[in-house]
């Protein structure tokens, strides 16, 4: 463990034993009322604002943007019959990012008042001055108009700061008796809802106030076999929304089923935690005594809660132009989707792989109103019938792929974090004809059907994959026949997306979210949805997982 | 603010514990400056500087537990913390996991965890360090991307029971990928350090420039089980998970004791004292060591001292919290902060020059977990992998997909390398037989 994860937990100090981790922007622990107190009015963050703009432009400034955060966060987490911590923390404060010498310069502050920002906008300009003098590609910003005064909020119908925490510990314990009830060996559960009021203001004339919610109810059930020493977990089947506590209140019309014999029920806009933790727990155990999959090829049938976390491996980061371009190669790494052989026209996919980005779709993790850098947000195609078409960027991006137009993909996880280029919502089209799930396994010969996420890895250029998942069933002509256990898949990126035989129609369509995607140094995290329809890939090698151990 | 000295921390500390009125207190506080910056493309692309320093509090009535966290410090803005965890706390529900909280401990001598040269880091050593790297890649005509971050803290605790604890820290840390202008080498280097006055990034950069002329142009060879040398970077890691931290991060005894663990025995119980591991491995902790001085309590007070984890390949002791080691009946040992690797004294150049046929890797990346009850991992080789014969690197190699265990992986070794820190961790470079590679990778 690096020193920085203990400092990181040394500051519950005892209450670590009470409280899982928080992650150190999530600002100061509060009590739960102050999570519904209104914060500052839009009239006075102007006025912070102003104060800010002016300063950095006092001092040499060409641009300057500044975030006034408030960044308020509720977890309630549970193991068993207990209540293991609930946390409620509320984060304010000031980022300032300025463009001097026509280099970027960044500071931040908790001190919100007009003496405070004006001294980190000072200090923007200072640090962006001291870079300039080792700086060798002058920041070029694609134009946007000035906004004015605008406002932005998640369409939410029930804002889940305002749910008792008492009705969310009763739900969570609620899940916890049925799984234990139905014979599990152990279950974790957790609600974790996050509020971002974020204030953004640029010396290009936009004053654009947002109000962002997103919730994210989770369970993980464990079978243990005491006598083989064998154990097995479910994770649930839920995704992280961008939606309030509504998204708690299951409507059968967002329910849908697997394909038949698979036992397996996904969710649309609401998710019954009940339903799942009970057909969770029922799977678990089966789980323990499930056929070890012989690996070779098989036409994989992957379900949107499984395909949602491929589609964002394997397309959403390799299309980020920051990694195309080469500045995440210390990290995350850069990609092979590079602008030469983008122009090769080789094919990303098969005709029917379109897929768009998007920061718009009501429900998802990523539809704002605007970026963290006040551009409008839009949706564009990525992929079309196959085709790589456009990538993600951003306002310092975009000349250098000769456009001249970001995509509002600029995002900051705090204030005190700068923004840069993150993944929007990217998503698979559904087929254009009608098809239901049991119609495309009918024409399955030897597959798999996979549901639910699980293991996941990608090689620094997005090239080759291996996934795992939740739970696996053998599909033997057109039939589920049982399940399989010890199953992952291997493929490279192009070979997989050109295997793409068949996408269910828009009835099967729904998100899948990721709630910490990490990106950046020092790391950052954002959120985005991937949507999908149940689809088919042909002849994927699948391997077995199964080891032997002393 | 600047950070505090003993006195003044505890000073603070004092008073707020002053203004309790709970059954039981505890009072942390801790403080950070530093600050980062990256570069890409052989320029710089961000930075950024850090300074703060938080309060947190945590009060007990009976077996309810608040906790309220503040960063100003004014007498009136100290108090609404106190009280704001007395009113959560009163709302709290019972934690049937209530251990009363520690008394007076004593700690071993925690000076060697600062050095002076890393807290004095200003933006200007920054830029002349980023700069040095970026200069050695503009001059070699290949690209760099690199990031620096240092740290300077402090961490302070007093509670209710006379518990006072107080410790100084640093830390920097650089790490830096050179490609080349084809796109067919990449190399890496990384290093971190307690004390500044060691850190050279123009050195690691070369490393890493060397590495990415030398990996250009990869020969594909098949996949299947190799003889591998794995140098430090393979086995820890700074920003990803890695092989050897899945593995001691697995040393809970709780989770063992639960049956959900490698660690768990059939039929119940855990299996310390059993033989899991090749007998020359032997791993432990030493918050005093010289080369990785760590801090000499854990977040809920518990002294840190030297424990010996994996002696002789047989399992000797598993972490916990208080309350699961009391109800388990089993030593209280906290999770230690880094770990060390016992090895010899040869380099990897000794372990290639030793090596018939094998595969050198450089760097692992993108390590996750497949199948917990064997601790299986799957990830890929980066940065600068090569082909060995006749102890000689013969040629590079493209990139592998691998699928292994830490367990299966310790019990198939060859020989132990000279330790190194990485990661806070004292880590030598390992020769491995029957390594498992399940697929090639065009990635460079």
């Amino acid at each position: 463990m690096k020193r920085r994860d203990f400092v990181g937990l040394s500051g519950l100090a005892a209450g670590a034993l009470f409280i899982p981790n928080i992650p150190s922007f999530a600002g100061n622990l509060v009590d739960p009322a102050r999570l519904l107190e209104p914060g500052v009015d839009a009239a006075m963050k102007k006025r912070l604002a102003d104060a800010g703009l002016n300063a950095a432009k006092a001092a040499g400034a060409t641009y300057a943007d500044v975030r006034i955060g408030r960044s308020l966060n509720q977890n309630v987490f549970t193991r068993e019959k207990q209540v293991q911590g609930i946390t409620s923390t509320e984060s304010y404060g000031v980022g300032v990012r300025v463009i001097a010498n026509g280099t970027w310069g960044f500071a931040a502050t908790n001190n919100v008042t007009e003496a405070g920002i004006a001294k980190a906008a000072q200090l923007a300009v200072q640090i962006a001055k001291a870079n300039s003098k080792v700086q060798k590609e002058q920041v070029k910003l694609a134009p946007v108009k000035g906004h004015g005064e605008v406002a932005w909020k998640t369409p939410i119908q029930q804002n889940a700061f305002e749910v008792p925490i008492k009705d969310k510990v009763d739900l969570l314990l609620s899940v916890n008796a049925k799984a234990l009830e139905m014979g599990a060996s152990f279950i974790n559960s957790t609600i974790q809802q996050v509020n971002e009021q974020k204030y953004f203001a640029s010396t290009d004339g936009s004053y654009i106030d947002q109000d962002i919610h997103r919730i994210y109810p989770s369970f993980g059930v464990t079978a243990i076999d005491r006598a083989s020493g064998k154990f097995r977990t479910r994770q649930a089947l839920s995704s992280p929304m961008g939606l309030g506590y509504e998204y708690l209140s299951p409507k059968a019309a967002d329910k849908i089923a697997g394909p038949a014999g698979s036992d397996v029920v996904g969710y649309k806009n609401s998710y019954d935690m009940l339903e799942d933790v009970a057909s969770a727990t029922k799977q678990v155990k089966q789980k323990l005594t499930a056929k070890s999959v012989t690996p070779g090829k098989y036409d994989l049938v992957l379900d949107p809660h499984h395909l949602g976390l491929t589609i964002h491996e394997s397309v959403g980061h390799p299309l980020e132009l920051d990694r195309v371009l080469g500045y995440e190669a210390n990290y995350a790494g850069t990609s092979f989707a590079t602008l030469e052989w983008k122009a090769k026209n080789i094919p990303y996919g098969s005709k029917l792989v379109n897929i768009v980005a998007d920061k718009l779709q009501p429900g998802s993790l990523g539809a704002v109103g605007f970026d963290d850098e006040g551009v409008k947000t839009k949706q564009w195609d990525l992929i079309k019938e196959g085709k790589l078409v456009d990538y993600e960027k951003i306002r310092d991006q975009a000349h250098m792929v000769g456009q001249n137009e970001s995509d509002g993909c600029c995002y900051a996880q705090s204030w005190q974090d700068v923004q840069f280029q993150r993944m929007p919502n990217v998503s698979l089209q559904p087929g254009k004809t009608k098809l239901s799930v049991d119609e495309l396994v009918k024409n399955v010969d030897k597959g798999i059907y996979i549901a639910g996420n699980g293991s996941f890895s990608i090689d620094q250029q997005r090239f080759n994959f291996q996934f795992g998942g939740q739970v696996f069933y053998a599909i033997e002509k057109g039939q589920i026949t049982g399940m399989l256990e010890d199953v992952a898949y291997q493929a490279n990126t192009q070979e997989f997306w050109n295997s793409c035989a068949a996408v269910c129609d828009q009835s099967d369509y729904r998100l899948f979210g990721a709630f910490n995607d990490g990106k950046g140094q020092p790391s950052q995290s954002s959120a985005v949805s991937h949507g999908s329809a149940t689809t088919r890939f042909n002849g994927v090698n699948v391997i077995n997982t199964a080891r032997k151990i002393g | 603010m600047p950070i505090l000295s003993k006195d003044d921390a505890q000073t603070i500390l004092k008073k707020v514990l002053s203004f309790s009125t709970a059954d039981e207190c505890e009072v942390s506080l801790n403080g950070q400056i530093g600050g980062n910056v990256r570069s890409a493309r052989n320029t710089i692309s961000t930075a950024g500087a850090v300074d703060n320093v938080s309060l947190a509090v945590e009060s007990r009535f009976g077996k309810r537990s608040g906790v309220a966290t503040c960063n100003e410090f004014d007498e009136a803005t100290l108090r609404r913390c106190v009280q704001r965890a007395e009113e959560i706390a009163k709302l709290a529900p019972e934690s049937p996991e209530y251990m009363p909280l520690l008394g007076p401990q004593q700690y071993q001598d925690s000076t060697k965890a600062f050095a002076a040269a890393t807290a004095a880091i200003d933006p200007d050593y920054r830029a002349r360090q980023i700069g040095a790297s970026t200069a050695l890649c503009d001059q070699r005509k290949v690209s760099s991307a690199g990031f620096l971050e240092d740290s300077a803290g402090f961490v302070a605790k007093r509670n209710s029971k006379g518990l006072e604890a107080y410790q100084q820290y640093t830390n920097v840390e650089f790490s830096v990928t050179v490609r080349t202008p084809d796109g067919t080498g990449s190399g890496y280097a990384a290093a971190d350090y307690t004390d500044a006055s060691k850190f050279d990034a123009g050195r690691l950069t070369r490393v890493a420039a060397e590495k990415a002329t030398s990996s250009m142009k990869a020969r594909a060879i098949e996949p299947g089980k190799y003889t591998v040398i794995l140098e430090p970077n393979a086995l820890v890691s700074n920003v990803d998970t890695s092989l050897m931290a899945a593995l001691m991060g697995s040393f809970d005894a709780r989770n063992a004791d639960e049956g959900r663990s490698f660690l768990s025995k059939k039929g119940g119980g855990n299996r310390k004292g059993e033989k899991l591991f090749d007998e020359r491995v032997t791993i432990y902790s030493d918050p005093m060591n010289a080369e990785i001085p760590d801090l000499m309590f854990s977040g809920d007070g518990r002294p840190q001292k030297r424990v010996t984890w994996i002696e002789k390949g047989v399992v000797k002791n598993l972490y916990s919290s208080r309350y699961w080691a009391q109800k388990a009946g089993i030593p209280d040992l906290p999770r230690p902060g880094g770990w060390i690797m016992e090895g010899g004294t040869q380099s990897t150049a000794d372990l290639i020059k030793g090596t018939a046929k094998g595969i050198l890797v450089t760097r692992l990346w993108y390590i996750r977990p497949v199948d917990p009850q064997t601790l299986l991992y799957t990830g890929l080789t980066r940065d600068g992998t090569y082909y060995i014969e006749n102890g000689q690197i013969k040629f590079p190699v493209k990139n592998f997909r691998f699928n292994e265990s830490p367990i299966i992986m310790l019990n198939n070794l060859e020989a132990i390398g000279k330790p190194v820190r990485l990661g806070g961790n004292l880590i030598p470079p390992l020769k491995i037989r029957d390594f498992t590679f399940t697929s090639l990778s065009d990635a460079v």
